[in-house]
């Protein structure tokens, strides 16, 4: 595999609860990257196909794509639905580009949480309608368990997990595109209404809308597109067992593996050392910590101590989330493009008051499924 | 000709028995199904597997993100695997999406699996369903919107009329006799053209039995690498191409341009494999025909008929099992049609064909090149062309 492929362009949009059409929030993205790029849906000379990212649930609409074609140049031309989180039609995206069958793609995820009466219904279909759907469990239930069970096996507290919620409206509020910052403290986080033991509100990402586009070249025209590019250097996935009781849910293992694929490909030894920030997709405050864990920035049941220790804080040894991340407000789907898009930011230099200096290479990570079932994690550089 | 970066061949062929219902089965159970029945086709393990790729149409089942739960099934435990959904092209997608992740070169052995458990949704709702919520979902009204054509028609004569409907039957018989061949299909019935002259009218000129049915069924295919196909099978069916044509869901009075997405994706096949008869250098092709108008229709579109020539083919049975150029000799999507598999089944039929293991369907001439499409969407369109030669 000789061929590199680049991000060229990056659109987020805020993330808040709008009364936008879905077309209408992607176009927000999309009309940012062509401007960017001065690129046109063009077979051969501009952007050949689209990848989106977006599900029928969330849009309550069959075929959730079919107005997203609309804008992103769908006219006689390739759009293919990736229905999970945005990192996925990223990695596809970079997929498609080394098959020779396409050398510009434009990739594009969007969700509107806002428009369902509650996401826990939607997340309740996620389960088998035989056994687990009539108990109720949907994605927040079936993330308490998790969250129990970890804190039970690895000692990790409520008031650790508070900490990332702390870290992240505390570096949400230099990121344009967050909405949803406050000034909280570990207290509040703890005395916030509890909804499913051991999260409480703030444990949560709230409700938000939002999309997000990249643009995605192979190097040769990359090179005649834009001055700063981020190269993809590494990606993989990984899926884990889908009955919660198939796994122990103090670990993450198919994170772990997705991340020893990315690392491999991107010959990445200590990723400590070797990555210079991250952005991962945490809903709940105690995935910030067991999500570094998989991705092995500290040992298993460390992730707590490395949060006490502000390792991941802005200014930090090793930045986690400057953006503020999905806690502070980034939805489904869009969540996991949007760190893609973050880190893009980051090693352009271009990331304003959130920016970590000197980024060089970087991390971003997205997550499917009840518990972080589906890993994808993607290493970029410069 | 695509610069693809390495060829790509299907090794293996895997699908269930459809039927209306599957009770005796669970949605995992039946992705199990032809999974399994692919990966004895290919004499593989599902350890040989590097990645899973997956897709239906969940409002269908209501079922969110069915990848998840199917992990048991399609044995994505712990490894790669994406999940891809473009409606009633999904199968088609999933053949394109899943040439393109081995073509990549990032994994040597796929496994695409496509799927619908009809009975467990109500088709019409969810076909519905795609329709713009604020401008034609209250116009809507499931599959049947796909009478559109009807306009065509009106431009006829009474004679011109009732000479269509009388090859619209008689290509359906033709179908019900390939699908009696094929042990696969949904409906494997003995049609006669007054059966299905006279069965219920839906809109008019749309007959039930011109229509496709509700399936239940699943259809998998192992897609490999050049090097990793040459040795796992003897019979490698290579992914010449592909191309993928949609089309604005928006498109009333937006779009003046004339030509059918059909149109579109043909010539571009065309264009780039150097295809300038597709009748002579094409051996069989899997249509996606959801009714038999479509079918008369869509053969001019792809093929690039004169008009008429649709209609002279068929009564001289050259679309026929044994005519000189087949066209469903599985009995197509009006015979069998599992949403999420059905364009799957197009290209895994013709691949079988291209084999020589299409068993009773088999068709006699030799087949080297196939062309398998879908449709789905809005209007949209995907042709698999697929050969027994070796591409360059």
């Amino acid at each position: 595999m000789t061929k590199k492929v680049a991000i060229v362009a990056v659109a987020q949009t805020k993330y808040e609860e709008n009364y936008y059409r879905q077309s209408e929030l992607v176009y927000q993205c999309v009309e940012k990257v062509l401007d960017e790029t001065g690129l046109a849906f063009e077979e051969g000379k501009g952007i050949d196909s689209a990848v989106t990212a977006s599900d029928d649930f969330w849009d309550a609409r069959t075929i959730s794509d079919t107005p997203i074609g609309d804008v992103v140049g769908a006219h006689y031309r390739t759009e293919e639905k990736v229905a999970q989180d945005g990192a996925q039609a990223a990695f596809y995206a970079y997929m498609e580009i080394l098959s020779g069958h396409s050398d510009i793609v434009l990739v594009a995820a969007h969700c509107k949480e806002s428009q369902s009466l509650s996401r826990n219904i939607i997340t309740n279909a996620g389960f088998d309608p035989y056994f687990q759907r009539p108990l109720g469990l949907d994605h927040l239930v079936a993330a308490a368990l998790q969250a129990k069970r970890y804190m039970h096996t690895y000692g990790v507290t409520r008031g650790q997990c508070a900490k990332a919620v702390v870290k992240s409206h505390k570096n949400g509020k230099n990121n344009p595109y967050v909405t949803k910052a406050k000034d909280i403290t570990v207290e509040d986080v703890l005395k916030s209404k509890m909804l499913a033991y051991p999260i409480s509100e703030l444990d949560i990402h709230p409700v938000t809308d939002g999309a997000c586009a990249l643009i995605l070249a192979e190097e040769e025209k990359a090179k005649k597109i834009a001055d700063k590019l981020v190269w993809i250097k590494g990606a993989s996935n990984c899926y884990d067992a889908f009955y919660l009781g198939n796994r122990d849910l103090a670990n993450c293992d198919s994170l772990v593996s997705a991340a020893k694929r990315a690392y491999k490909m991107a010959g990445i030894k200590n990723p400590l050392k070797e990555i210079d920030v991250a952005e991962i997709s945490t809903r709940y405050s105690y995935q910030e910590p067991l999500w570094t864990e998989g991705l092995g920035f500290c040992g298993r049941g460390g992730g707590g101590k490395l949060l006490d220790e502000g390792v991941t804080e802005m200014g930090g040894a090793f930045p986690v989330n400057p953006s503020g991340g999905v806690l502070v407000g980034c939805p489904y789907i869009t969540a996991g493009l949007a760190r893609v898009a973050e880190i893009a930011l980051q090693l352009r230099g271009e990331a304003g008051a959130r920016q970590v200096s000197g980024a060089e290479t970087g991390l971003a990570h997205g997550t499917s499924g009840p518990c972080g079932q589906l890993h994808c994690v993607l290493i970029l550089g410069k | 000709m695509v610069k693809k970066n390495r060829n790509v061949a299907i090794v293996g062929v895997g699908q269930t028995y459809h039927k209306r219902r599957r009770p005796d089965v669970t949605q995992v159970e039946l992705v199990n199904e032809a999974v399994s029945a692919a990966l004895k086709d290919a004499q593989l393990d599902i350890a040989d597997i590097d990645v899973i790729v997956h897709g239906n149409m969940e409002l269908f089942e209501g079922n969110y993100q069915g990848d998840m739960w199917h992990v048991d099934g399609d044995g994505a435990y712990m490894k790669s695997g994406i999940r891809i959904t473009t409606g009633g092209t999904t199968g088609g997608t999933l053949v394109c999406a899943t040439d393109n992740i081995v073509a990549s070169g990032l994994y040597d052995v796929a496994l695409c699996i496509g799927f619908e458990k009809m009975e467990e949704g109500e088709a019409t709702g969810g076909i519905t369903g795609m329709a713009d919520p604020l401008w034609f979902r209250w116009m809507m009204s499931g599959a049947l919107s796909g009478a559109s054509f009807a306009e065509s028609l009106e431009a006829l004569t009474m004679e011109q009329l009732e000479r269509l409907e009388l090859v619209a039957a008689k290509l359906r018989v033709q179908l019900a006799d390939n699908a009696a061949r094929n042990p696969y299909a949904h409906l494997r019935m003995k049609l006669t053209i007054d059966d299905v002259m006279n069965s219920r009218l839906l809109v008019y000129p749309l007959r039930l039995l011109h229509m496709c049915p509700e399936s239940s069924g699943a259809c998998a295919l192992i897609l490999a690498s050049e090097k990793k196909a040459e040795r796992i099978t003897d019979k490698p069916v290579w992914i010449k191409d592909h191309v993928t044509t949609h089309l604005e869901d928006f498109v009333v009075g937006v779009i003046t341009e004339a030509e059918s997405t059909m149109r579109r994706c043909a010539r571009k096949l065309y264009e780039r494999n150097k295809i300038t008869n597709p009748l002579k250098q094409i051996d069989t092709f899997e249509m996606y025909d959801p009714n038999v108008w479509w079918h008369m229709d869509w053969m001019t579109e792809f093929l690039f008929l004169k008009p008429g020539e649709n209609i002279e083919m068929i009564e001289k049975g050259i679309t026929a099992l044994e005519g000189d150029f087949p066209i469903n000799a599985s009995g197509g999507v009006v015979s069998t049609n599992p949403i999420g598999a059905t364009a799957m089944l197009r290209v895994a039929e013709a691949a079988l064909q291209i084999r020589g293991d299409a068993g009773e369907r088999q068709i006699p001439k030799e087949v080297n090149t196939a062309m398998a499409s879908s449709f789905g969407g809005s209007t949209w369109s995907i042709l698999n062309l697929l050969t027994k030669e070796k591409p360059m």
